[in-house]
């Protein structure tokens, strides 16, 4: 049935619609990375002095330590001193939305991104969101940062956290994602540019949703973003990330760290609908994804669920985990990950059971198209103390056509008799009986198709908030243009 | 309705059809009936435009529009509908999430105003209790863990909702207990009017004591052999094939 499979080959194919440049002056480093670029990025963000010797530290790190070679993806390596690793639009940063350039406003708007509180307000249907937009490697806006400040929460770029939050950022950055966890870890802690910083005080239920929009423009340069979600007791947010760039022959880096910090009974909810760039049907250009994610449920009976929708990037490296530290407490981590093209993915999560009576559920998609590689990567760890620990991981894969991979890399460590371990991992295609019933009954395939993947990720979907969810959906439909064959 | 002049057609590349005649005119029943490998399920797919068959001489018209080069969807949405022998699943798409993607395509086709939500679903809730379908099976997922007899009743509940101009059932009968037999049955019954038609391709008589055919037809190694009305099934029973083959053509 070669035949049949290049007509879902044709159909995977598709404009990626994100990919337009946005024409700004803007001020970037030269290419190359040594101890002044570090200290220079440092003195553009007006840091205080405990901060630049934090970041030189972790450079010194990095220096010493060598790129991960375990993950099922290849691609030559990376010049480290040919990237820039710091562009921001030209002059000062904006106090206010309407001091924003508006090409960078419009560069949002397309995008479909809502940067206008009053819009948002009016809107009595949607339910108001809360946006940082990072472009680059600077912060341009954050909406509603009053309405939030109102109910005790912070919600800003973590430039202005550090200047304005010094205790919060000292005592929690760096202690779930340890400066020299990794070598992308190590790089990102040097000359991590911005992302956002949340503080939700005790018993407080964050009154809207947040979400940071992450957007590369310009060309040869790394985003650095630097993440840091701390629930006090009793707290509750839902965050959501999403991230896109221009199309480029050449491979760009993205090397971000995300970590989240929940107390005694908090609770972060957590989603990330990432479409960077993929790179061309022939595997040019593209961004590389590697990303370190991780939460730690310090309190007792925390929780933190890991949502990720992943279409885009050449090559996706990521595994948000949760350290289970609280008795009782909850990690999750629902998956998404489609690949198409020449597209390389390998992408799961670690679950660390130290605390006593804690669960964790895992829930990962893989949906592999073209002559892309999509791999599973997990590791459930139940320490001797983690009495009554359990876990559940279901493992699905999706294939499309007869020339993708798919690939499950599950590690179980049980050091305690008495933890409960299950395991389900299932293989399966879109064959051409399924396609065809569809197309007999009148659906064409490209529907046909979108509606069989849609499926097969219901229950991940089912975790998103609702708009986003329908986004999801949407973006799967067109990361799958042309696949059907 | 239909009218196929000398079709050839391979399946999986040999030669299966050799020349096949037929004309249905609308408000008939015609059955195919035949021994296994004659061709009876070759002659659906080749209808219905699966990938696989190819056809390579011949001509088959549908409300004298040629079906030759057509998509499947695009035959479905002239009115052509082929239940299946093996329904496949379709797992985490809901059965009425389904329907409704189906229903829709065929409006959109068709220039037709889409269904309000509320008045499709209440269609279907009576087209499924019509077939003893319970509500719950309408929000499980395409033929998911459904029973045989299920599935084949899920392939009728969509038969009737898109109304075809031609219905082809194939072996529909087989693996069906009696009394989902009469209800499969009585839902073909209750469709065939005199603005429509209907191909039942079966193995065994028994699907016609309950559907009435206007001619039967008996294919033999892809040629129809002999036509005549319902006694030529019942003949069929008593003697088997073979002899119809023995006695000639």
């Amino acid at each position: 049935m070669a035949e049949g499979n290049d007509t879902l080959q044709e159909r995977l194919s598709s404009e990626y619609s994100a990919g337009f440049v946005t024409d700004i002056e803007s001020e970037t480093l030269p290419p190359g990375l040594d101890e002044d670029t570090v200290r220079h990025i440092s003195a553009k963000k007006e840091e205080p002095r405990w901060m630049t010797d934090w970041r030189l530290q972790a450079y010194r790190r990095w220096r010493t330590m060598h790129p991960p070679r375990w993950a099922h993806v290849q691609f030559p390596p990376i010049d480290f001193q040919a990237i820039s690793y710091f562009s921001a639009p030209k002059g000062d940063r904006p106090k206010s939305l309407e001091e924003v350039d508006p090409e960078i406003l419009s560069t949002y708007e397309k995008l479909g991104i809502p940067l206008h509180e009053q819009e948002a307000l009016a809107g009595v249907e949607r339910p108001r969101v809360a946006v940082d937009a990072v472009f680059d490697s600077v912060s341009v806006a954050t909406t509603f940062r009053e309405t939030l400040r109102e109910a005790g929460v912070v919600f800003c770029s973590i430039a202005d956290a550090v200047r304005e939050y010094p205790e919060l950022v000292r005592k929690y950055l760096g202690s779930v994602v340890p400066r020299a966890d990794n070598f992308y870890a190590a790089l990102n802690s040097a000359v991590f540019s911005d992302g956002s910083f949340v503080y939700i005080p005790k018993h407080t239920r964050c009154p809207m949703e947040l979400s940071t929009y992450f957007r590369i423009n310009a060309q040869n340069t790394g985003q650095f973003e630097r993440t840091l979600i701390i629930a006090d007791e009793g707290a509750y947010v839902s965050y959501l990330e999403g991230c896109t760039a221009p199309m480029r022959d050449e491979n760009q880096l993205h090397a971000a760290v995300v970590e989240l910090v929940a107390l005694d009974d908090a609770e972060i909810k957590y989603s990330t609908v990432q479409n960077w760039f993929p790179g061309d049907a022939e595997g040019r250009g593209g961004i590389y994804n590697f990303v370190t994610k991780r939460g730690a449920c310090l309190g007792a009976r925390s929780k933190i669920s890991w949502t990720q929708v992943e279409t885009g990037s050449a090559i996706t490296w990521k595994y948000p985990s949760v350290v289970l530290r609280g008795d009782g407490s909850t990690g999750e981590f629902y998956s998404v990950a489609l690949t198409n093209n020449r597209q390389q993915a390998d992408t799961g999560t670690k679950m660390l059971h130290i605390g006593r009576n804690t669960k964790s559920t895992i829930i990962s998609k893989g949906i592999s198209a073209g002559q892309s590689q999509n791999s599973y990567r997990g590791r459930v760890r139940m320490n001797p103390a983690a009495t009554g620990a359990r876990n559940y991981t279901q493992c699905d894969s999706l294939l499309i056509g007869d020339r993708c991979g798919a690939h499950t890399f599950p590690f179980i460590e049980s050091r305690i008799p008495s933890a409960i371990v299950e395991h389900e991992a299932t293989t399966s295609k879109v064959n051409e009986d399924q396609l065809f019933l569809c197309q007999q009954r009148g659906i064409d395939p490209e529907k046909a198709i979108s509606m069989i993947v849609n499926g097969f990720c219901k229950e991940v979907f089912r975790q998103l908030p609702m708009e986003f969810a329908v986004e999801a959906g949407k973006l799967l439909e067109v990361s799958l243009e042309g696949a059907v064959g | 309705m239909l009218e196929i002049t000398d079709l050839h057609a391979r399946a999986a590349g040999k030669p299966i059809l050799k020349g096949i005649d037929l004309v249905v005119r609308p408000g008939e029943v015609h059955a195919i009936m035949g021994p296994n490998g004659s061709g009876k399920s070759t002659l659906a797919n080749a209808l219905a435009g699966r990938p696989d068959v190819e056809v390579t001489a011949g001509d088959m018209r549908l409300v004298g529009t040629s079906l030759i080069g057509l998509a499947p969807e695009e035959r479905a949405h002239l009115g052509l509908f082929l239940a299946f022998q093996y329904p496949v699943e379709i797992p985490g798409v809901s059965n009425m999430e389904f329907l409704k993607a189906a229903v829709d395509s065929h409006n959109k086709a068709l220039e037709r105003d889409e269904l309000s939500a509320a008045s499709f679903v209440a269609l279907v809730r009576e087209a499924a209790s019509r077939l003893h379908l319970a509500p719950e099976f309408l929000r499980r997922g395409v033929n998911a863990g459904f029973s045989g007899g299920e599935k084949k009743r899920n392939e009728i509940l969509q038969m009737l909702l898109l109304e075809p101009r031609l219905a082809v059932l194939d072996e529909t009968d087989s693996g069906l207990d009696i009394d989902a037999l009469r209800t499969v049955a009585s839902g073909v019954n209750a469709f065939a009017s005199e603005a429509n038609a209907v191909l039942l391709i079966t193995h065994y008589q028994r699907l016609l004591d309950h559907i009435t055919p206007d001619f039967v037809h008996v294919l033999l190694d892809g040629r129809i052999a002999r036509t005549g009305d319902k006694s030529l099934a019942h003949a069929l029973e008593a003697d088997g094939y073979a002899r119809l083959a023995e006695s000639g053509t």
